[in-house]
C-alpha cells in the first residue's frame, strides 16, 4: 500500500445530483488523499477504467437516481473480472435502508446515507486502507 | 426623538449585560442577523418599495386579492414506470376532480436517450416514466381530452422532441395546438449550472430555446415556454442570495433571446414563469421570495422596457427543501417541510410542492404524500396565515432582509455582466464555482458544529425506526425496452431518416427546429434519434468538473 490513499470519486447513473460527490471529494482531499473525480454520468465501466488507469485504492460512488442495486453489483463484478477486487468500494446516496445489507453482500464496503458527517467517511477509508 | 434614542440605548446597555447563547446568529447563506430590527434598518419610501400587492413594484404580491381570493394550487409532482401505468395514475386524478397534470419523466428521457440505450441500465421508469416515441406519448394521453386539461412537464434538455410529441399527439385527437395550455421547465441554463442534465454546448441549446419560444409565440398562446429555476440550484448547495441571482440572470437572458429571435418583450413574457427553493432558514427564505418579485418587476420595466403589465408579474412555483431532508428519524422530515412551506406562503407562492418524509431514502409512498398534501391543507385552512396579504410587509426584519438579498442579487448580475453575460459566466464555471464554495463552507459549519441539523449533529438518534419504502416495479425496463423493437421494426424506418435528415438540415442553416422535430415524431422517431441526429450538428458538452 502506498502512503497517500488514492479514491475515485465516482457519480454514476444519469442524474446530475452532484452536491454530494463534490463535497466528500472535497472532504477526502482534505484530509490529505489523492482525489480523482470522475465528473458526472459515468457508466460503471468508465469508473473500473479510471480506477485502474489511476491505481487508485478505493472507489467512492454516489448515487441518487434509485440504480445503485444495477450499477454497483456492475462496478463490482467490472473490478473481478479485471484482477482489481482488491479496490475497496463504499457508496453513498439516496439508499432505501432494507436495501444496504443487499449491497454488502454484493461487495460494497460500506454505505452513507444523506446526512452522515463526511469524517466519517473519512475514518472509514483510514482504518481500511492505513496500517 | 430624543426619549426614543435613549430608550434604544437603554435597550442596548441592557442587552449586553445579559448576554447572548453561544449560538450563530446568521442565515443559513450566512447574512449576519442583529439582535433586533428597528425603523432604522429600514430604508426608502413605502410607495416605492413596496407599494400594494398586485401593483408596482409587486414585492406584496402579484394580484391584488392573493389568498383572500384564491389559494394557492396544491401541485404534486409524480410519475414513475411506463406510458401506460402513468394514463392510469392520470385518469384517476382527473376522476378526482384535478384538472392539471405534472409529468416527471425518467433519467434516460430526460437526457435525451432510449430506454435501450447501454447508458440507461437500471433507470428506465424508476424516477419518472419512459417516453421514447410518440406512441408512449399517445398512450400517456390516452382517454383523456387534451383540450380541457393543464399539462406540466419537466423536460429540458430534449424539451422541443417532447412539446413536438404532445402537440402531435392532440393533433390526433383533433386538438390544434391553439387549445393546449401547460408549461415545459425548459430552463437550459440552470442545467448547466446546476441539474447538469444537457445534450448540447451552452450556444445551440440558446438557439434551440429560441426556437420553441417562437413557435409557442406564435402557435401555442396558451403554452409557457420555460420556467425559470431556482430550485436545482438551491439543491446543489447555494446560497438563497445564489439562488435568487442566478435565476433571475437566467429569465433576464431568456428574455433577451427572445428579443435577439425579432419578438416584442410583451409578446412572450407575460407567459415566463419561475420555479424556487423553499430552505429551512425560514426569514431569509420569505425576503428571497419578495425581493424576486421587486427585481423582475423593475429590471423588465427599467432595462428590457416591458409595457404590459403581465410582463412585470413574477409567477411562480416553489418546491421545499429536498436536501434539508434527513434519512435519520424521517418523521423529523414533516416538521421542516410544513416550516418551509410555511415560508413560501408567506412568501406569496402561486403553487407549492411539500415533500415527503421519506425523500431522503426513496421514491415516496402514498401515505408519506398524503401527509405532504395534508401539511398544505392545513396551513391554508387552519393556521389563520392566509387571512391578510403579505402579512410580514413591513416587518423591520424582513424589510431589512429583503433590501440585503436584493443588494446581493445586484452584486452577482454586475459580476456576470461583466463577464460577458450568462453563457460566459457559465463557461468560465462562476456560477458552479460560486456554489461549490457555499456547499463546501455550509458543510464545514455543520461539520463543525457551528450549526445545528437536528439528529445529524444533535440530539443523534439512538434507536433509528424504520420507515417503509417504495419499491419500483424492475419489469418496466424489460417491458419497455420490447416495446421500442417492436416500434422500430413497424415503422417506415426510410421516412425516419428523412425526417432526421431535416431536422440535421434546420440545424446547421439556422431554420427553426421546431417545424422539423414535429415531422420526425410524427413518423416515430424516438427522443433518442432525433438527439443524437442534433449532436452531429451542435456538438455534446462535458463540463469541468469544479471540487
Amino acid at each position: 500500500m502506498a502512503d497517500t490513499i488514492r479514491v475515485v470519486v465516482a457519480k454514476v447513473g444519469l442524474d446530475g445530483h452532484d452536491r454530494g460527490a463534490k463535497i466528500i471529494a472535497r472532504a477526502l482531499r482534505d484530509a490529505g488523499m489523492e482525489v480523482i473525480y470522475t465528473g458526472l454520468h459515468q457508466t460503471p465501466e468508465q469508473v473500473v477504467e479510471a480506477t485502474i488507469q489511476e491505481d487508485a485504492d478505493a472507489i467512492g460512488v454516489s448515487i441518487l437516481s434509485g440504480a445503485h442495486m444495477t450499477l454497483l453489483p456492475r462496478i463490482i463484478d467490472l473490478l473481478k473480472e479485471n484482477d482489481a477486487e482488491d479496490v475497496l468500494v463504499f457508496c453513498g446516496g439516496t439508499i432505501p435502508k432494507e436495501d444496504i445489507p443487499k449491497l454488502k453482500e454484493a461487495g460494497v464496503g460500506e454505505v452513507f446515507t444523506p446526512g452522515t458527517p463526511t469524517r466519517k467517511a473519512v475514518e472509514y477509508l483510514q482504518g481500511q486502507l492505513v496500517g | 426623538m430624543d426619549t426614543e434614542k435613549k430608550a434604544k440605548d437603554r435597550w442596548r446597555e441592557a442587552y449586553e449585560g445579559r448576554g447572548e447563547r453561544d449560538a450563530e446568529f446568521s442565515t443559513m447563506s450566512g447574512v449576519p442577523i442583529k439582535p433586533l430590527y428597528t425603523p432604522d434598518d429600514v430604508e426608502g419610501d413605502y410607495d416605492d418599495k413596496l407599494g400594494y400587492p398586485g401593483q408596482y413594484p409587486y414585492t406584496r404580491g402579484v394580484y391584488p386579492n392573493m389568498y383572500r381570493g384564491r389559494l394557492w394550487t396544491v401541485r404534486q409532482f409524480a410519475g414513475y414506470g411506463s406510458a401506460a401505468e402513468t394514463n392510469e395514475r392520470f385518469r384517476y386524478l382527473i376522476d378526482h376532480g384535478q384538472n392539471g397534470l405534472s409529468v416527471a419523466f425518467d433519467m434516460p428521457t430526460l437526457m435525451g436517450l432510449d430506454s435501450d440505450s447501454p447508458l440507461s441500465l437500471g433507470e428506465v421508469g424508476t424516477e419518472g416514466v419512459a417516453v421514447d416515441s410518440l406512441e408512449d406519448m399517445e398512450k400517456l394521453f390516452e382517454g383523456i381530452d387534451m383540450g380541457e386539461i393543464s399539462t406540466s412537464m419537466t423536460i429540458n434538455a430534449p424539451a422541443h422532441v417532447l412539446l413536438a410529441m404532445y402537440v402531435v399527439a392532440a393533433e390526433k385527437q383533433g386538438v390544434p395546438p391553439e387549445k393546449l395550455a401547460g408549461t415545459n421547465q425548459n430552463d437550459i441554463l440552470k442545467e448547466y449550472i446546476a441539474q447538469k442534465e444537457w445534450l448540447f454546448p451552452p450556444e445551440p441549446s440558446m438557439q434551440v430555446f429560441k426556437d420553441m419560444l417562437v413557435y409557442a409565440t406564435e402557435h401555442m398562446p396558451r403554452w409557457n415556454t420555460v420556467s425559470i429555476s431556482g430550485y436545482h440550484i438551491r439543491e446543489a448547495g447555494s446560497t438563497a442570495a445564489q439562488e435568487l441571482a442566478f435565476t433571475l440572470s437566467d429569465g433576464f437572458a431568456y428574455v433577451e433571446a427572445g428579443m435577439e429571435a425579432g419578438l416584442d418583450v410583451d409578446d412572450f413574457a407575460p407567459r415566463l414563469s419561475f420555479f424556487f427553493n423553499s430552505h429551512i432558514d425560514f426569514f431569509e427564505e420569505i425576503a428571497k421570495f419578495r425581493a424576486a418579485r421587486r427585481i423582475w418587476a423593475t429590471v423588465m420595466k427599467e432595462k428590457y422596457g416591458a409595457k404590459d403589465e403581465r410582463s412585470l408579474l413574477m409567477r411562480f412555483h416553489t418546491q421545499t427543501a429536498g436536501v434539508s431532508l434527513t434519512a435519520q428519524e424521517p418523521y423529523n422530515n414533516v416538521a421542516r417541510t410544513a416550516f418551509e412551506a410555511l415560508a413560501a406562503i408567506l412568501g406569496g407562492t402561486q403553487s407549492l410542492h411539500t415533500n415527503s418524509f421519506d425523500e431522503a431514502l426513496a421514491l415516496p409512498t402514498e401515505e408519506a404524500v398524503r401527509v405532504a398534501v395534508r401539511t398544505q391543507q392545513i396551513a391554508a385552512l387552519e393556521t389563520g396565515v392566509t387571512n391578510t396579504i403579505d402579512p410580514l410587509g413591513g416587518s423591520y426584519f424582513v424589510e431589512a432582509l429583503t433590501d440585503e438579498l436584493e443588494r446581493q442579487a445586484y452584486d452577482y448580475f454586475k459580476q456576470i455582466e461583466d463577464m460577458g453575460g450568462v453563457v460566459r459566466a457559465i463557461e468560465n464555471g462562476f456560477q458552479m464555482e460560486e456554489i461549490a464554495e457555499a456547499s463546501a463552507r455550509y458543510q464545514r459549519e455543520v461539520e463543525s458544529g457551528q450549526r445545528h441539523i437536528v439528529n445529524v449533529n444533535i440530539y443523534e438518534p439512538k434507536d433509528e425506526s424504520d420507515v417503509e419504502t417504495h419499491r419500483v416495479d424492475p419489469t418496466v425496463s424489460e417491458g419497455q425496452v420490447k416495446r421500442l423493437k417492436e416500434l422500430k421494426e413497424r415503422r417506415d424506418n426510410g421516412r425516419v431518416e428523412e425526417c432526421l435528415e431535416a431536422v440535421k438540415k434546420a440545424c446547421r442553416e439556422g431554420e427553426n427546429v421546431m417545424y422539423p422535430t414535429i415531422e420526425a415524431v410524427r413518423a416515430y422517431a424516438t427522443v433518442g434519434e432525433i438527439s443524437s441526429a442534433m449532436q452531429e450538428v451542435y456538438g455534446t458538452y462535458r463540463e469541468t468538473p469544479v471540487i
